[in-house]
C-alpha cells in the first residue's frame, strides 16, 4: 500500500500546482499595488497621530543647524523614499505574469547606470558638504568667549555635576581619591578646587556658551540631552567634551505652546492611569511639568533605565543667584 | 584556469562511480557533503531564530505593558520573573542574547553558511567545496558554539547581558552587572569558536570560488549569487580576526588582570588597578568587524534576491556589470566606515568627519543596486512566486531602512539620534528584516533544490509573505517616532520618565505588530516541516531558471552529477532573449536558455 503510493508519486514527475499561475500572479500583483498605498497610508497616519511626540525645537544654539540638515535630509529621503517606493510596486503590479506576456530583454544601458550614479554622487556630495560644515561647528570647541565649564560625572546609577566655581576652572580629579563625602575623586590640594561646586541638578544660564567635561566612574555612560541636541560618551580614563549655548529657559520651553499641548496630552493619559491606579489601591502619579533632561544613553548596567538628572535653564541673575547658595568643595570637605 | 578545472572535472568524474557505503551517521551527521552541510546550517540556525525572535516577543511585552505580570514569563525566565514580572537584568540579557543570535547565528551562519554551501559548488559545477573536511569543521565548531550560546542561557547569574557590543568595561567586570560573570565567558568563548568556524567556511567558499569552476565559467558568467558569496566571504576573513583579537583582549582583562580596555574605575566601593586601557580601543577593535558584519549578512541576501529577481522577472538582472561593481564597492566600503558607530564615544572629532564621508559614499553603489532592482523588474513578465515576494520586499525593507542610513551615517545628525529607538528602526529595516527576507527568498526557491524537489506550499508561503510584510513595517515605522521623540534603546521600561509617558500607546502598537509577524513565522516553520516530508514533488527545474544547479538530477548523490560536470557557454541571465531576427525566443517557445546549452545559430552573441 505504501509502497504503492511512492511509486505513484514518483510516476507523476512534474506537479506543478505549487508554481504560480496568472491567477495567483494577478492577486499578488494587485496586492503590491495595495501594498504601496499601506505604506504610504501608515506613513500619513504615523504623522497625524504621532507627530507630537517628536521634540520639541531645539533648546540650543547649534541644535537649530542640525534640525535645518535634518529637516534636509529628511525631505530628500522621503522624495525619494515615495518615488522608489511606488516604482518597485507599482512595477510589480504593472508586470504581474500573464500567460500571453513576453518580457523585454534589457540587459544595460550605460547612459540609465550613469544617470543614476551621478545623481547620487551630486545629492550625498551636498548632504556631505553640509554635515561636515555643521559638525566641525559643533565640535570645534573654543574657549573664547568666556564659557561656563561643567564637569558631568557619571557613576552607576546617577549623575553629578561639577562646576569650576569663582574661577570657572576645575580643580584636578581621580578615582584614586574617591573617598567619604569626595565622592567624585577631587584632588582637595589643587587650589582651583577649593571653590569646585558639586550638585546633582545641573543648572545652566541662558545665552552663555556651556562646556561639559564627561568623566566616568565605571563603566560607559552617555550624557544625552535630547533637547539641546547634545550627546558624548562618558569614558572611563578619559575625559571627554561637548559644548553648547542654551537658548531657551525652562521657563520659556513650559510657555511654548508645542510644550503645553504635549505636557497636555501626557497629563491626560496620567490622569486615566490614576483611575486605574485609584481602583487598583495603588499609589497615584504626580502630574507631569516639563524640565529638561539629562538621560544615560549607553547600557550601563541594570538600572541604566533610570539613570537621570534634572537640567534647569535660567536667566544669567537667577543661575548666579543659585550658585551662590551652593556650598564650595572646600566648605564640604571641612565638615 | 579552464584546463585546469577540465582536468579535476575528468579526474573526478573517473572515481564518482563507486560510492561510499554511507551510514546514518555519515550521511546525516558528520556528512562531508555540501547539500547536507547546508541544510545543517539551515536547520541548526532556524532552531537558533527561533529562539532569538521569541526572545524578542518576551522584551516586547515588557516594553508595552511595563512590569505587567504575564504567566509565559514565569514560565520561561524562571527565577527572573518572579511573580511574572519580568527583572530588568533579564530584561537585558533577552536584548543582548537577541541581538547575537540574530546577527551571528541566524544572519552570518543561517544565511551565508546555508547558501554559500548550497550553491556555491553547483552553480559553479563542482563537484562539492575545495576541501569537504573544512566544511564539515566549520559546521560543526558553529554548531558547538550555538551549543555554548544556548547554554550560557541557563548559568546562575544569567546569560551575558552587556548588550551585543559586549563593550567593556560593562562586559568586563562582573561588579558592573551580574551577566559579565560565568555568562559572558561563555559568550566569548561561543563566539571565538564562532569566528573559527566562520573562517574556516569563508576560506572554503573563497578558494572553491576561484579554482573549482567549471570550463567556460568564467567570473564574469558567474551567477550574481556567486559574486555575493564570493565577496561576503572575503570580507568575512578581513574582519573576523580583528573580532577575535577583541574578544582574547577582553578574556584576558577578565581572567588575567591586563588592561587593554580598562582604566581609571571605582566599582563597589573599591578603586581597580587597571590603568592605562581605553574602551574606546575596543569600540574601533569591535566595530571593525562589527560594521562589515553588517555586509556579511546583506551582501548574499543581495545576490540571493538578484538571482530569484531575473529568473522570476524572466528578463536579465539589469546591469550586471554594475551589480558586480557595487558588490565590490560595497565590500571595500564596509572595511573602512566603522567608526560611524563612535561619534560620540570621545574619538577626535576629525575622525568623525572622515568616517562621515566614507559612510556617505556607502549610499551610492546601494543606490545603483536598488535602481537596477527595479529596472529588472520593468516590462518583465513577473512570476510572484512566494520567493519573488520576498525579494520585492527586500528591496522595499532596504530602501526605507537604507534611507534613514543617510541621517545616521550624518555625524552631525547622529548626535541626536544615537542609541535611540531611531537607530533600531533602521538597521532592523536594513539588515535585519531585509537579510530574513533574503534568508525566506532562498529558501522558498532553492527548497526543491534542498528536498528532492519538494516544493513548498505557495499558498501559506503568500499568507507568510504579506503577514510579515504588513508586520515588519508596523514594527518598525512607527518606532522612528519614537526614537526621534529622544526614547534611549535598551531602557527596561520608561515609566521613570513622565516624559516619555506618550509613547506608551507607540509602544503596545508596536509590540502588537511584532506579536503577529511572529506568528507569521509560525505558517513558516509549518510550511517548512511539512513540506519537507510530505510537499508535492515539481519538475527538476520549477523556476526555469538558466543556473547549472537545476541540471543537477533530483537525487542527491556526492559529487552532485552523474555524468560529467557540464560546461557552460554563457551567463546566467539569458531569459527572454531573442533570435537574431526576433521571430522568437532563441530557443522557439523556450523564454530562457541555460547556462550549459551551446550559443545557438540564430543567436547573436553578447557580452557574457
Amino acid at each position: 500500500m505504501q509502497m504503492g503510493k511512492i511509486f505513484k508519486m514518483s510516476r507523476q514527475q512534474s506537479n506543478t500546482s505549487e508554481i504560480v499561475n496568472d491567477k495567483d500572479n494577478n492577486t499578488q500583483g494587485w496586492l503590491m499595488l495595495a501594498f504601496v498605498l499601506f505604506i504610504y497610508v501608515l506613513c500619513i497616519y504615523s504623522f497625524y497621530e504621532w507627530g507630537d511626540v517628536l521634540l520639541p525645537r531645539s533648546a540650543s544654539e547649534h541644535g537649530v543647524g542640525i534640525d535645518q540638515l535634518w529637516l534636509i535630509s529628511m525631505i530628500i529621503i522621503f522624495v525619494v523614499g515615495i518615488i522608489t517606493q511606488w516604482l518597485l510596486h507599482y512595477f510589480a503590479f504593472k508586470y504581474r505574469g500573464r500567460q500571453t506576456q513576453k518580457a523585454v530583454f534589457y540587459a544595460d544601458n550605460d547612459k540609465l547606470e550613469f544617470i543614476w550614479t551621478i545623481i547620487p554622487v551630486i545629492v550625498l556630495a551636498g548632504l556631505i558638504i553640509y554635515g561636515l560644515f555643521t559638525w566641525t561647528d559643533i565640535m570645534n570647541i573654543d574657549t573664547e568667549d568666556d564659557p561656563l565649564v561643567v564637569e558631568l560625572y557619571a557613576y552607576q546609577f546617577d549623575w553629578r555635576a561639577r562646576y569650576g566655581g569663582e574661577d570657572n576652572t576645575l580643580g584636578e580629579a581621580n578615582v584614586r581619591l574617591i573617598e567619604g563625602v569626595n565622592q567624585l575623586g577631587v584632588d582637595a590640594s589643587d587650589p582651583y578646587a577649593q571653590d569646585d561646586v558639586i550638585v546633582n541638578e545641573l543648572h545652566l544660564p541662558k545665552g552663555r556658551k556651556v562646556i561639559f567635561k564627561m568623566r566616568s566612574q565605571d563603566v560607559l555612560h552617555s550624557a544625552y540631552m535630547p533637547h539641546f541636541r547634545a550627546q558624548m560618551n562618558c569614558v572611563p580614563g578619559m575625559i571627554t567634551q561637548f559644548s553648547f549655548t542654551p537658548t531657551v529657559t525652562t521657563e520659556e520651553m513650559r510657555q511654548a505652546e508645542e510644550m503645553k499641548d504635549k505636557v497636555q496630552k501626557i497629563n491626560k493619559i496620567r490622569t486615566e492611569n490614576n483611575i486605574a491606579l485609584a481602583a487598583a489601591g495603588e499609589e497615584q502619579l504626580e502630574m507631569y511639568e516639563f524640565d529638561y533632561l539629562l538621560l544615560c544613553n549607553k547600557i550601563c548596567g541594570n538600572s541604566h533605565y533610570n539613570m537621570q538628572m534634572k537640567i534647569i535653564v535660567e536667566e544669567e541673575e537667577e543661575f548666579n543667584a543659585w550658585m551662590k547658595e551652593q556650598q564650595t568643595l572646600a566648605a564640604v570637605l571641612k565638615q | 584556469m579552464s584546463a585546469h578545472a577540465e582536468a579535476h572535472a575528468v579526474d573526478h568524474h573517473d572515481d564518482h562511480g563507486h560510492h561510499h557505503k554511507e551510514t546514518f551517521i555519515t550521511k546525516y551527521i558528520f556528512s562531508q557533503d555540501h547539500k547536507m552541510i547546508s541544510k545543517q546550517y539551515l536547520i541548526t540556525g532556524l532552531f537558533m531564530g527561533i529562539i532569538g525572535i521569541a526572545m524578542s516577543i518576551l522584551f516586547r511585552m515588557q516594553l508595552a505593558w511595563p512590569e505587567e505580570p504575564f504567566t509565559i514569563f514565569e514560565v520561561l525566565l524562571g527565577k527572573w520573573a518572579e511573580g511574572g514580572v519580568m527583572d530588568p537584568s533579564v530584561y537585558l540579557a533577552l536584548v543582548t542574547i537577541h541581538g547575537t543570535i540574530m546577527v551571528f547565528f541566524v544572519l552570518t551562519a543561517g544565511l551565508s553558511g546555508t547558501f554559500s554551501n548550497l550553491l556555491i559548488p553547483l552553480q559553479i559545477g563542482a563537484r562539492d567545496m575545495a576541501s569537504g573536511f573544512l566544511n564539515m569543521i566549520s559546521y560543526w565548531l558553529f554548531f558547538l558554539s550555538s551549543i555554548i550560546m544556548v547554554f550560557s542561557l541557563f548559568v546562575e547569574a544569567g546569560p551575558a547581558s552587556a548588550g551585543w557590543t559586549v563593550y567593556p568595561p560593562l562586559s568586563a567586570l562582573p561588579q558592573a552587572i551580574p551577566g559579565s560573570g560565568t555568562g559572558m565567558t561563555l559568550w566569548l568563548v561561543s563566539m571565538a569558536i564562532f569566528i573559527a568556524s566562520s573562517l574556516l567556511g569563508s576560506l572554503n567558499y573563497i578558494v572553491t570560488v576561484l579554482n573549482l569552476r567549471t570550463k567556460g565559467m568564467s567570473m564574469t558568467r558567474l551567477p550574481l549569487t556567486i559574486w555575493a558569496f564570493f565577496v561576503t566571504a572575503i570580507i568575512g576573513v578581513v574582519s573576523f580576526p580583528v573580532l577575535l583579537s577583541a574578544a582574547l583582549m577582553l578574556i584576558m582583562d577578565r581572567s588575567f588582570g591586563t588592561s587593554f580596555f580598562l582604566s581609571d574605575i571605582y566599582i563597589a566601593g573599591e578603586v581597580l588597578h587597571n590603568q592605562g586601557g581605553s574602551p574606546v580601543l575596543f569600540e574601533h577593535l569591535f566595530w571593525f568587524l562589527g560594521h562589515p558584519e553588517v555586509y556579511i549578512v546583506i551582501l548574499p541576501a543581495m545576490g540571493l534576491v538578484s538571482e530569484i529577481m531575473a529568473t522570476n522577472s524572466r528578463k536579465p538582472i539589469f546591469g550586471y556589470r554594475a551589480m558586480v561593481a557595487s558588490i565590490l564597492a560595497i565590500a571595500f566600503l564596509s572595511t573602512i566606515v566603522w567608526g560611524h558607530h563612535m561619534f560620540i564615544s570621545g574619538m577626535n572629532p576629525f575622525l568623525g568627519s572622515v568616517f562621515t564621508f566614507t559612510t556617505l559614499l556607502i549610499a551610492i553603489p546601494s543606490a545603483v543596486k536598488a535602481f537596477n532592482w527595479i529596472t529588472t523588474l520593468w516590462k518583465g513578465n513577473l512570476q510572484l512566486n512566494p520567493a519573488m515576494l520576498f525579494s520585492i520586499g527586500f528591496v522595499s525593507t532596504f530602501i526605507t531602512g537604507g534611507l534613514t542610513g543617510i541621517i545616521l551615517g550624518d555625524s552631525a545628525l547622529d548626535i541626536n539620534v544615537h542609541d535611540t529607538y531611531f537607530v533600531v528602526a533602521h538597521f532592523h529595516l536594513v539588515m535585519g528584516i531585509s537579510a530574513l527576507y533574503g534568508l525566506f527568498a532562498g529558501v522558498y526557491h532553492w527548497f526543491p533544490k534542498m528536498f528532492q524537489s519538494r516544493m513548498m506550499n505557495k499558498n501559506l508561503g503568500f499568507v507568510h509573505f504579506w503577514v510579515t510584510a504588513v508586520g515588519a513595517y508596523g514594527v518598525f515605522y512607527p518606532m522612528h517616532f519614537i526614537g526621534m521623540a529622544g526614547l534611549p534603546r535598551r531602557y527596561y521600561n520608561n515609566t521613570n520618565f513622565p516624559y516619555f509617558d506618550d509613547l506608551a500607546d507607540v509602544n503596545v502598537v508596536i509590540t502588537i505588530f511584532a506579536i503577529i509577524t511572529a506568528a507569521a513565522q509560525l505558517v513558516f516553520l509549518y510550511n517548512f516541516i511539512h513540506s519537507m516530508f510530505y510537499g508535492k514533488k515539481g519538475p527538476q527545474n520549477p523556476w526555469k531558471s538558466n543556473t547549472l544547479e537545476w541540471t543537477a538530477p533530483i537525487k542527491h548523490i556526492h559529487g552532485n552529477w552523474d555524468g560529467p560536470i557540464p560546461h557552460v557557454y554563457r551567463w546566467s541571465y539569458d531569459y527572454s532573449k531573442l533570435n537574431k531576427d526576433e521571430s522568437d525566443y532563441v530557443i522557439p517557445g523556450q523564454d530562457y536558455v541555460p547556462q550549459h546549452i551551446p550559443l545557438q545559430e540564430n543567436e547573436e552573441e553578447l557580452n557574457h
